[in-house]
């Protein structure tokens, strides 16, 4: 079977964020870590929105996270999305801290199978040969 | 601060001169209707407009489509909440001595519109948001709500969003100028397609074509004209996020500062308030709103609605025009906000018409739940 064309808008990086989506390729999840007030944050910053501070640095996160949010979307808000619909738009509390955005998947679009503060891991889904997108799936 | 209670007064509110599905009318042609129709509302003339203030287009791109030059102008872009914003804005500005006449005005053609309205793919949201389908506010929104649902129950939650739905089309029923007028009833509501789940079609708002504008002006000036004047008694703004993973609780809005804040800068309380209208781009933007304004405590909004308390007849009213989910909504709804109040106040609703409100509490909110302004407004 042939693959089809990835259609779904990419990541669009920006300097700060390039080590990010890097690493994101190598299947690894990374955030930004203040070694001033030791707070981690995502989405990546290069100076710490909570103290100011540039000395920052990259800290690898575990992958594990919870589910924060979620909503299992069935019109897709663009034309794209349109074709892939159901999707799960989410959001998840990294180990560490910080949420970011997601999809989860792996699991039916079903409430049942779906339960905010379940556990997740990260997995990796490489959309494109040059970008690899971040998502999660239950652990187990 | 200085206390500005009661330092100006609105005279002028009006809509474009249709709203609801206007393919033969552009974006600034909706603005500019709605500015004819508030200066006449107002008894002034185009001339007499020295304050501008518009958003989701640059304000010199509408204002010199509408041929009016500005000495005071402010291009607030905060979403949907700008337009209640404004109206403290421009409170400040005439205070100041900036201008003596604002115009705050709308046009959106969110239905019809030629050309689709991009976003920056330079902004946060293009790069972490996007690639993963969360883009625009039924995704936002609806996973706020199943956060709402997780903490308080999903009954109960599930019930409080159909009261509202419900209720909230009951006014429109009245509103000749509302886009659904036919009876919803609570199996319509629970039957309606899934947009995001947990949203149902019915807990959205509309997708219109239309345009609003309101007018401030000087306590002196406003003895001079017309109308009755509706009096800026308290207002508040605040935003503490964009992107709806960085927002601090989901079931909280940017209103649990901006509510109390006007409420205690017009020196009234909640039980004092005779109408509320709070932007609903959907039925959980009431029910978390309700709560942050603080109205109710966190999680008892569901008991605050219960029963179509919100419903003519009920004895709590909200959104009387029919409110973004019935009436209409054309992206940035706002500005419809204001108008209803001001026409609630001045006693010119018709069929609607509550008896003899005296004090009307207006919540916009932007964004995904980004920000928010409150206004409190009052009459003699």
């Amino acid at each position: 079977m042939t693959q089809q064309p990835y259609k779904l808008p990419l990541p669009n990086s920006q300097p700060e964020s390039d080590y990010y989506w890097e690493k994101a390729k190598a299947h690894e999840l990374w955030l930004r870590k203040c070694n001033e007030c030791g707070d981690a944050y995502f989405y990546p910053r290069d100076i710490c929105p909570n103290c100011y501070s540039n000395n920052v640095t990259w800290i690898q996160a575990s992958g594990k996270a919870t589910l924060y949010a979620y909503s299992i979307v069935e019109r897709g808000p663009t034309p794209p999305f349109r074709d892939v619909v159901p999707y799960i738009a989410a959001v998840v509390e990294l180990e560490e801290g910080p949420r970011m955005p997601t999809n989860l998947v792996d699991v039916p679009f079903d409430e049942e199978h779906i339960k905010v503060g379940m556990a997740l891991q990260v997995t990796f889904h490489d959309v494109t040969d040059e970008v690899t997108l971040p998502k999660f799936r239950p652990v187990g | 601060m200085a206390d500005l209670s009661k330092s100006v007064a609105i005279v002028g509110v009006a809509e474009s001169d249709e709203i609801g599905i206007v393919p033969n009318k552009s974006a600034l042609t909706l603005h500019m209707e709605a500015t004819r129709n508030a200066i006449a509302d107002a008894g002034l003339t185009v001339g007499d407009i020295d304050g501008f203030l518009t958003a989701g287009y640059w304000g010199y791109d509408v204002a010199e489509y509408l041929g009016i030059k500005p000495r005071y102008t402010d291009s607030t872009s905060v979403g949907g909440s700008s337009f209640v914003i404004d109206i403290a804005h421009a409170m400040a500005a005439i205070n100041a001595g900036y201008c003596e006449v604002a115009l705050i005005t709308h046009g959106q053609a969110g239905r019809s519109a030629r050309y689709p309205y991009g976003r920056d793919p330079n902004v946060p949201g293009a790069q972490y948001d996007t690639p993963y389908g969360i883009i625009g506010p039924p995704v936002n929104y609806s996973m706020a709500a199943s956060r709402y649902m997780h903490q308080y129950g999903e009954e109960r939650t599930r019930q409080a969003l159909s009261e509202i739905a419900v209720s909230t089309r009951k006014w429109a029923q009245m509103n000749p100028k509302a886009m659904m007028r036919d009876p919803m009833t609570f199996d319509d509501y629970h039957n309606s397609r899934w947009i995001a789940r947990p949203f149902h079609l019915l807990d959205c708002c509309l997708v219109t074509d239309a345009g609003a504008a309101v007018i401030v002006t000087t306590p002196e000036r406003a003895k001079s004209l017309p109308k009755k004047p509706v009096w800026v008694l308290g207002a508040a703004e605040y935003h503490d996020h964009s992107l709806l993973h960085q927002m601090p609780d989901m079931t909280v809005t940017p209103a649990h500062v901006t509510g109390p804040r006007a409420l205690e800068m017009a020196g009234v309380t909640h039980s004092d308030i005779d109408l509320t209208m709070i932007y609903d781009s959907f039925t959980y933007t009431v029910l978390a709103t309700i709560e942050s304004l603080g109205f109710c405590g966190p999680g008892e909004g569901p008991d605050w609605v219960a029963n179509q308390r919100t419903a003519p007849g009920g004895d709590w009213a909200l959104n009387t025009s029919g409110g973004g989910l019935s009436y209409t909504h054309p992206g940035m709804y706002g500005v419809f906000l204001i108008v209803e109040a001001v026409r609630q106040l001045r006693g010119e609703t018709g069929e609607r018409q509550l008896k003899d409100p005296k004090l009307s509490l207006v919540n916009g909110t932007g964004g995904l739940l980004s920000s928010t302004g409150t206004v409190v407004l009052g009459v003699d």
